[in-house]
C-alpha cells in the first residue's frame, strides 16, 4: 500500500516554473490566433444560442402560451432551468470565496475561471424568471421604485427575495471577479504593444501600479469580499429554495430544502467547473497549473456533496412516512412510482450512484472517468429540479385538478439556448482575459514569498 | 530633459528576500514617500514598510450597517405606512420576512462600497496618467521583478544620494522617472474628448427616447392591445379544454360577485340601485385606492380624462361633466360594472362594495372641482 504524508501540502503549481514563464503560459492563448478547435467550439455554441434566440423570439411574439406550461403546472422548464443555472454558479463562489477563507491554496489556479463561470451561469439563470413573467419588458416592476401607480412590491414574498438575492449575487460576484482581474489587466497593459488593446486594458485596469501600499488594502478588500460572498452564496440558494419551501405544496413545504438545495448547488457546480476545466487545461496546455491534484480534490468535494444530496433524498421519504401526512406520503410515492418515475430514477442514478466511483483513487484521478461522471451529475441535477417542480405541481391535493406537463419545442429550444449563451460567453472569456489569476498564482509559488528569518 | 519634472528614483530588485531587507533599510533611513512594487502581494511587506493595518474594514462596517438599516426602515415604511396590504392574513410588520432582503442589501452595499471606496477614494483611481505607468520600470515589476521607488517630493530626497542609496542596497538597475506632459495639462478639455462626450450623450438620449416612446408601443411590446388571451367564459381556441380547468361548472357564482340583472338596462340600474355605503372616511379611502389603481390610468388621477396611456387607448371624457354630476350613483355604478362603449366592465376585478366606494370617491373629486354652495361656507 502507498503511504501518503498528509502533513506536507503538495505544491499548487507543478514543476516550480519561474515567474515570467507563468506570465507566458497564461497570457499566450490571448495573443496567439484562435485555433481551429476554438472556431468549431464557438460555432457550435453560437448555433445553440441562435436556436434559443429563435425560440425566445417566438415566445415573445406569441406569449408564453407556446410553452408547455398550463394549469396545474405553471412552473415548467423556465423555473427548472433557473434553479439549475443558479446552482451551477454556486461552485464558483465556493471555490473563490469559501476555499479562500479556509486557506485552501489549490483553489488559486481555478478560482478565476470558476468565478467567471458563476457570472455567466447567473446571467443564464436570471434570464428565466425574467421571461417567465410573460412580458419581460415590464420587468421593471420587479424592483421597488416609486412608480405612477403608487404600488410597491411585496417584501414578504420569497419571489421578491429572489430578485434581491440573485441581483445581489450577480453584482457581488462581478465585483469580486473584477477586483481579482485588476492586477492582471495591469500586467496585460504593461505587456501588450497593440494600441487598441492597450487602451482597453488601461481603462479596465484603472491605472493599477502593483504598488505595495495598494496591495495591502487590496488584500484586505479581497478578504472582506470573500467574507461577504461566503454567507451570500449560502443565502442565495437558500432563498431559491424558499420559493418552494415557503409555499404549502406537498413535497415542497419542508425544512430540509435550504441545506439540500445548497449542497445540490455546490454538487452540480463542481461538476460543471470540472467538466469545462478538463477541456481548457488540455486545449491551452496548462496541465501544470490546473493540476490533476486539483481535479482530484474537486472530485472529493463532489463525492461529499453528492452524499449529502443522497441523504436528503432519503430523508424526504423518511419524513413523509414519519409525518403521517397522507398527502405528503402520496407525493413521494408518486415521485418514485408515478408518471414521472423515469425522471426520478434518472436523478437518483446520476446523482447518488455514479459519484460513488470517486471512493476509488484510481477513478478520482482518471480524466475520462471523472469527466463522464461529472456529465452525469449535471444531467442528474437538472432532473432533480425537474422532479421537484413538476411532480409536486402535477399532482397536488385535489385529484380533480391533476394534470401532466409536457414541454414544447420552445421550452427545449430555450434550454439549449441557455447552454449556448453560457458556452459562448466562456469561449469569449478564454480568448480575451487570463483564465488563471496571474498575480495569485505567482504569490503561491514556492520561491515567491520571503523565507522566514531571511537575511535581515 | 531640462524642463521635465522629476517624479522619483526607482530601483529594480531581483530577489524577494533582498527586497524585504532593502525595504527595511529604506524605512529605517527616514524616507516616508517611497513605495514598493511587486507583481503579486508579498507577505510581510507591510510590516517591513511599517504600514498601519488597513482601515478598510471600517468602511465596510459603516456601509454594511447603513444598508441593513436602510432596508429595514424602507420595508417598514412601505409595508406599514405607505402601502399596507394584507397578505395571507399576516400582520403588516413581520420582521422575519424582512430578514432576507435586509441581508442581501447589507451584503450588496458593504461589498460595492468597500471596493468603490478603496479604488476611487483611497487609491484615487482611475489614474492612467501616473508617471510610473508605461515606464520600463513598470513593465519589469509587473512580470517578475520587484522595485523600490523613492519620490522626489520626499523631504530628505536628493537625486544622487537616492540613486547611490538604492544601488548600495543591491538594486540591479536604477531609473529616473519624470512626469509626462500630460500630467501637467489635463485632457478633459481636449476637443476630441468633448466631441466624444457630445456624441455619446446624443446617442444615449436618442436610444432612450426611442425605447421609451416608440419601441415599447410596437408589437409585441404593446401594452394592452392584441393580447393572446381568453375572454372570460369564452370558448377555448388555442388549447384543448380537457387539459385545463378554466371552465367552471355551470351556474357557478363567485363570492361577492352576484349576477347583475341590469346588464342591458342602464336606465333601470340608475333608477333602482342605491348606494349601500355611507361616505365615511374608511369608504372613501377604499374608493380612492381602487380608483387610483383601476381607473386613473385612463381617467387621470383627478378624473379629467388625462390618460397616462399616451394614445394607446382613446382618452375618456372628463368625469366632471354635468351629465355625470347629475347622474345618480346607480348610473355610475352601472358604467363601472358593465362598461360603456369601449370602456370595459370591471365587475370581475372589483367587488360590488368596492365599486360603490369608487362612486363615492368620484363624487368627492367632482365636488372638489365644482363645490356645492354648502361646501364653500
Ligand atoms: C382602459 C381605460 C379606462 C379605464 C381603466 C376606465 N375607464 Fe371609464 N371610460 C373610458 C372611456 C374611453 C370612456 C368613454 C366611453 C364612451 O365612449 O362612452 C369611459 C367612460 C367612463 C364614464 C362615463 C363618462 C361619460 O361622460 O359618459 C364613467 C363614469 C367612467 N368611465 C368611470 C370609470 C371608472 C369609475 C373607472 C374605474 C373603475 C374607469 N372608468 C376605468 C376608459 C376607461
Amino acid at each position: 500500500m502507498r503511504v501518503i504524508d498528509y502533513t506536507i501540502e503538495p505544491p499548487v503549481v507543478e514543476g516550480n516554473p519561474s515567474l515570467s514563464s507563468i506570465n507566458e503560459s497564461i497570457i499566450k492563448p490571448l495573443e496567439s490566433k484562435p485555433t481551429r478547435g476554438w472556431y468549431i467550439a464557438i460555432s457550435i455554441s453560437l448555433t445553440m444560442l441562435l436556436i434559443g434566440a429563435i425560440s425566445l423570439g417566438v415566445t415573445l411574439w406569441k406569449g408564453v402560451g407556446v410553452w408547455g406550461v398550463n394549469q396545474p403546472v405553471g412552473w415548467g422548464f423556465d423555473i427548472v432551468n433557473f434553479v439549475f443555472w443558479v446552482g451551477i454558479g454556486h461552485a464558483g463562489t465556493l471555490i473563490s470565496a469559501i476555499l479562500f477563507l479556509l486557506r485552501q491554496r489549490w483553489r488559486t489556479s481555478i478560482a478565476r475561471f470558476a468565478e467567471a463561470m458563476t457570472i455567466f451561469a447567473v446571467m443564464c439563470a436570471g434570464l428565466f424568471p425574467l421571461i417567465h413573467t410573460g412580458r419581460p419588458w415590464l420587468d421593471g416592476y420587479l424592483l421597488p421604485y416609486p412608480n405612477q401607480h403608487a404600488l410597491w412590491v411585496n417584501f414578504t414574498s420569497p419571489l421578491l427575495w429572489d430578485v434581491f438575492a440573485v441581483s445581489t449575487y450577480f453584482t457581488v460576484s462581478l465585483v469580486f471577479w473584477y477586483i481579482g482581474l485588476i492586477p492582471d489587466l495591469a500586467t496585460l497593459r504593461d505587456r501588450t504593444t497593440n494600441k487598441i488593446l492597450k487602451t482597453i486594458y488601461s481603462i479596465l485596469s484603472l491605472g493599477w501600479r502593483h504598488s505595495g501600499r495598494h496591495w495591502q488594502h487590496y488584500e484586505m478588500a479581497y478578504l472582506i469580499l470573500a467574507g461577504f460572498a461566503t454567507p451570500l452564496v449560502l443565502s442565495v440558494h437558500t432563498i431559491v429554495s424558499f420559493d418552494f419551501a415557503v409555499s404549502i405544496m406537498p413535497g415542497w413545504h419542508t425544512t430540509i430544502f435550504p441545506p439540500y438545495f445548497v449542497a445540490g448547488a455546490v454538487f452540480s457546480g463542481f461538476a460543471m467547473v470540472q467538466n469545462v476545466l478538463i477541456i481548457i487545461r488540455k486545449v491551452f496546455r496548462i496541465e501544470h497549473i490546473i493540476t490533476l491534484d486539483t481535479l482530484e480534490k474537486m472530485n472529493k468535494v463532489m463525492l461529499a456533496t453528492g452524499m449529502m444530496v443522497g441523504y436528503a433524498y432519503a430523508m424526504e421519504f423518511f419524513i413523509a412516512w414519519y409525518s403521517g401526512n397522507p398527502i405528503e406520503q402520496f407525493v413521494f410515492l408518486n415521485r418514485a412510482l408515478g408518471p414521472y418515475a423515469w425522471a426520478y430514477w434518472t436523478m437518483v442514478t446520476c446523482n447518488v450512484l455514479f459519484p460513488q466511483l470517486f471512493w476509488f483513487r484510481k477513478f478520482r484521478r482518471s480524466i475520462p472517468v471523472m469527466f463522464i461522471v461529472a456529465v452525469f451529475v449535471n444531467v442528474g441535477m437538472w432532473f432533480e429540479r425537474f422532479v421537484i417542480v413538476v411532480t409536486t405541481l402535477s399532482r397536488d391535493y385535489l385529484p380533480s385538478s391533476w394534470g401532466m406537463y409536457i414541454p414544447s419545442i420552445y421550452d427545449i429550444g430555450i434550454l439549449i439556448g441557455s447552454f449556448g449563451l453560457f458556452f459562448t460567453l466562456i469561449f469569449l472569456f478564454i480568448r480575451t482575459l487570463p483564465v488563471v489569476s496571474i498575480a495569485e498564482v505567482k504569490a503561491v509559488l514556492n520561491s515567491s514569498q520571503p523565507s522566514h528569518g531571511g537575511n535581515h | 530633459m531640462e524642463n521635465k519634472i522629476l517624479y522619483s528614483v526607482s530601483g529594480i530588485f531581483e530577489d524577494v528576500n533582498k527586497l524585504i531587507s532593502a525595504v527595511k533599510t529604506v524605512t529605517d533611513s527616514g524616507y516616508t514617500k517611497f513605495d514598493v512594487h511587486s507583481p503579486y502581494p508579498i507577505h510581510g511587506l507591510p510590516q517591513a514598510m511599517k504600514l498601519k493595518p488597513s482601515k478598510l474594514g471600517w468602511v465596510t462596517l459603516v456601509f454594511g450597517l447603513s444598508g441593513a438599516l436602510f432596508a429595514f426602515l424602507f420595508m417598514y415604511w412601505v409595508n406599514v405606512i405607505d402601502y399596507p396590504l394584507i397578505v395571507g392574513g399576516k400582520p403588516f410588520y413581520q420582521l422575519p420576512a424582512y430578514v432576507p432582503v435586509m441581508f442581501e442589501v447589507t451584503v450588496l452595499s458593504a461589498a460595492v462600497f468597500t471596493v468603490a471606496w478603496m479604488l476611487f477614494i483611497m487609491f484615487k483611481f482611475p489614474n492612467n496618467s501616473h508617471p510610473l505607468i508605461d515606464t520600463e520600470y513598470m513593465r519589469k515589476v509587473s512580470v517578475d521583478k520587484y522595485g523600490i521607488t523613492i519620490q522626489a517630493s520626499d523631504p530628505i530626497f536628493d537625486l544622487t544620494r537616492a540613486k547611490e542609496f538604492l544601488q548600495s542596497l543591491g538594486a540591479s538597475e536604477v531609473f529616473e522617472i519624470y512626469f509626462r506632459e500630460s500630467n501637467v495639462k489635463p485632457k478633459i478639455f481636449d476637443k476630441k474628448f468633448i466631441l466624444f462626450l457630445g456624441i455619446t450623450s446624443l446617442i444615449v438620449s436618442g436610444v432612450t427616447y426611442f425605447i421609451l416612446n416608440h419601441l415599447l408601443f410596437m408589437s409585441p411590446f404593446n401594452w394592452m392591445h392584441e393580447q393572446f388571451r381568453l375572454n372570460p367564459q369564452s370558448k377555448l381556441t388555442f388549447t384543448k379544454p380537457e387539459t385545463t380547468n378554466l371552465t367552471p361548472v355551470e351556474g357557478t357564482v363567485a363570492r361577492g360577485f352576484l349576477p347583475y340583472p341590469y346588464t342591458d338596462r342602464p336606465d333601470l340600474a340608475e333608477k333602482n340601485l342605491i348606494n349601500p355605503l355611507l361616505p365615511t372616511e374608511k369608504t372613501l379611502k377604499v374608493g380612492k385606492e381602487k380608483y387610483l389603481t383601476f381607473c386613473s390610468p385612463c381617467h387621470g388621477n383627478f378624473g379629467h380624462g388625462d390618460s397616462r396611456l399616451k394614445g394607446q387607448f382613446p382618452n375618456p371624457p372628463t368625469l366632471h361633466s354635468d351629465k355625470l354630476r347629475n347622474m345618480k350613483d346607480g348610473g355610475i355604478y352601472h358604467i363601472i360594472t358593465v362598461g360603456q362603449n369601449i370602456m370595459p366592465g370591471y365587475a370581475s376585478q372589483i367587488s360590488s362594495d368596492e365599486r360603490w366606494a369608487i362612486v363615492h370617491y368620484i363624487r368627492v373629486l367632482q365636488r372638489a372641482i365644482n363645490p356645492k354652495e354648502s361646501d364653500l361656507k
